[in-house]
């Protein structure tokens, strides 16, 4: 089955380019160490809100040159009381591939110090500019995205069998006990989801290591979206329960337990999957919602969420357009994983026509 | 008469889950750390004896249980307790909760308006190019993070000064006359009513599609068809009625969701409605607010899908001979 659904992902176009594009942010938020040409945490001070830096390929003879940059210096112009970033041309420093920079360890295991690219002796690459302290964007990208992309499957990972369960013992037990579980979920439900998402994240104690943190957002994520699940669940097996297969394992003695888990929930694999891939990007778009407010991922860490949180302040998204680049990426792969929702949904679910 | 009596078992209903949602998020809150009173203790504008008054009413030295009896005691009363800067909470969401409704009624009005038509439209060219187009820009639509969208909004009101930059009326509201008023008003709300009508256009245009695109392969369309009736009425006056149905379900989630895509879309365009009183009262951890603006989302939450829930009853005969 697995193999059906990629083939008819390959074959539909729109969703190649999704898996692509995809595809491509995976691969660049694993080897984000080496591509990246600065740690996580490496910030220069006297350097923050610099621009992108521009890279010459074509030197001031107009001859073709190695690439190159110009490092950006710092001016207050008196008569306007602004902060100028001009190009320091006294100095050229030449881009270097695969040469020694920072260290850090490789997939978190080898030490490892070369990186894509770095600059020579002095020399600072901001691709996409730096922010307040002075820490490279681009860089912050490829490290923020490894926690945006990683949670909303995290917290999928954490709600699928709290709903599955949830939802099997609901519908296969019925009476008194589907009905208190229901009102139960449905009671979550009404909560507006948004608000029960701030509440939680902010009932956390401070001083937690960036490791709980990230955690808790998990669960806390997760505890959002299983009752919605859950009660589709039950639906779905309401209807499985009185098939005659189910009867059967019943008349010879299997556990409750058992027809459950062993009889009934198999049956919803499809639906089960569909729901995950269609409802991951919310689960991406609440994280980023949540770390722009502040709530989610704290600095020093990077989310994609987190690093928008600076374009709340008007001078820094008329005048640093830079910093916006998280909301573009957040953007584009929540729309290439709905696209693949859709088609796997496609084939999966082939009377749906949402699309 | 029997409509009536199943609206009214309906109404009977929510009174439960009230209840439960409101041991939920009293529980949820009181698992937190904070001291309930600690703001309104190091405001020195506020008075020792409104904080014992406040301590007295909430009943901190008792147990969670009684606690939780007299917060709903004087909740039913309509007694909310007061912010720690010590405004009467109830005043406080007077204030917001029409701005809110009236966000969220305009955004559900205009999606209606133009989800609706379109999901027809795109279902009877079903796999045309119009219809792919379509299908394109929805998911373009569900795709962008609501926030993000409205700094980009905003951006374009700093730079063209079409609009302005936030808020909900002008600072010389009250010398206006009534015309001038409702400009203002409208002059304010085109851009957050912007945000939330594309995030919501996507997902309901969808649905109208499918729904179509259902009862369009049903036997009894088929038979009109054959009938030789004219595709018009074929669509308009048969099909259309029965792929509604479905959608009227739906206003209550749509609701919902919008609750929740307000919130940051006001706080964003610092519009004053209840998502950012919500987020700001959680920011300066002001437990009387966020424990009555967290009700205050579930009641309307609730009393969101009991109308569609009444709507569905008026419009479908098969549910009320069901109940």
């Amino acid at each position: 089955m697995i193999k059906d659904v990629l083939k008819t992902l390959w074959k539909d176009k729109f969703a190649k380019i999704a898996l692509i594009v995809l595809a491509l942010i995976y691969f660049a938020l694993l080897f984000a160490d080496f591509l990246a040409p600065y740690t996580k945490d490496f910030s220069d001070r006297t350097m923050s809100y610099v621009p992108p830096s521009k890279v010459f390929t074509i030197d001031e003879n107009g001859k073709l040159s190695k690439p190159y940059t110009y490092n950006y210096l710092r001016e207050f112009d008196q008569n306007n009381l602004e902060i100028k970033y001009t190009l320091d041309r006294s100095q050229k420093h030449y881009i270097k591939f695969f040469s020694k920079g920072q260290p850090y360890k490789f997939l978190g295991l080898i030490p490892m110090k070369r990186h894509l690219f770095t600059t020579d002796n002095g020399g600072r690459i901001f691709l996409l500019g730096t922010d307040i302290n002075g820490r490279d964007v681009f860089s912050r990208l490829l490290f923020g995205g490894r926690i945006s992309m990683t949670i909303g499957f995290l917290a999928l990972f954490v709600l699928f069998p709290i709903g599955l369960i949830y939802g099997g013992i609901s519908g296969y037990f019925g009476g008194i006990t589907d009905t208190l579980m229901m009102r139960f979920a449905e009671s979550i439900m009404s909560i507006p989801s948004f608000y029960l998402l701030i509440i939680l994240a902010s009932i956390l104690p401070a001083g937690m290591t960036s490791t709980q943190r990230f955690l808790l957002i998990v669960i806390i994520l997760a505890l959002i979206g299983w009752a919605g699940f859950a009660r589709v669940v039950r639906g779905m097996v309401l209807s499985i329960k009185s098939r005659e297969y189910v009867q059967a394992a019943k008349s010879i003695g299997a556990s409750d337990l058992r027809i459950i888990l062993k009889h009934i929930l198999p049956q919803t694999t499809s639906f089960v999957i569909v729901a995950m891939t269609l409802s991951v990007p919310s689960y991406i778009l609440s994280e980023s919602g949540l770390s722009f407010l502040g709530l989610g991922i704290q600095q020093p860490d990077a989310s994609w969420g987190n690093m928008l949180k600076e374009a709340q302040e008007f001078t820094n998204i008329l005048y640093r357009p830079w910093l916006l680049t998280p909301g573009f990426l957040i953007f584009v792969s929540v729309l290439a994983f709905n696209v693949i929702g859709d088609t796997i949904r496609d084939v999966l679910d082939p009377q749906s026509k949402m699309r | 008469m029997e409509t009536l009596k199943y609206i009214f078992k309906r109404i009977l209903q929510t009174i439960p889950l009230l209840i439960v949602v409101s041991l939920i998020s009293f529980f949820i809150i009181r698992l937190s750390p904070v001291d309930p009173l600690a703001e309104l203790k190091l405001n020195p504008s506020v008075s020792p004896i409104t904080v014992q008054k406040e301590k007295e009413r909430l009943g901190l030295d008792k147990p969670i249980i009684v606690q939780y009896g007299m917060w709903a005691k004087s909740f039913v009363k309509g007694d909310l307790g007061v912010t720690s800067t010590g405004e009467r909470v109830s005043q406080k969401l007077k204030e917001r909760i029409p701005n809110t409704l009236l966000l969220t009624t305009i955004v559900i009005l205009l999606t209606w308006l133009v989800g609706v038509p379109l999901g027809i439209i795109a279902a009877v060219n079903w796999k045309t190019p119009f219809d792919r187009v379509l299908t394109v820009l929805t998911s373009i639509g569900m795709a962008i993070p609501s926030f993000f969208f409205a700094v980009l909004l905003l951006i374009f009101a700093v730079k063209t000064g079409w609009f302005p930059i936030g808020g909900l009326t002008s600072p010389n509201f009250a010398q206006m006359n009534l015309l001038a008023k409702i400009f203002d008003l409208a002059h304010h709300l085109v851009l957050p009513v912007f945000v939330l009508f594309t995030i919501s256009l996507a997902g309901l245009q969808r649905q109208m599609r499918a729904n179509m695109l259902d009862v369009l392969d049903s036997d009894y369309v088929k038979f009109a068809r054959a009938k030789g009736l004219s595709e018009f009425s074929v669509v308009y006056k048969h099909a259309l009625r029965n792929a509604v149905n479905p959608m009227i379900t739906l206003l209550g989630f749509e609701f919902a969701g919008l609750l929740s895509g307000a919130a940051l879309t006001e706080y964003v365009f610092q519009y004053p409605g209840l998502g950012r009183l919500i987020l700001e009262a959680v920011m300066k951890s002001d437990i009387n607010l966020v424990m009555a603006s967290l009700m205050m989302g579930a009641i309307m939450l609730i009393l969101g899908n009991l109308i569609a829930d009444i709507l569905l009853i008026i419009t479908d005969p098969r549910i009320r001979s069901k109940a």
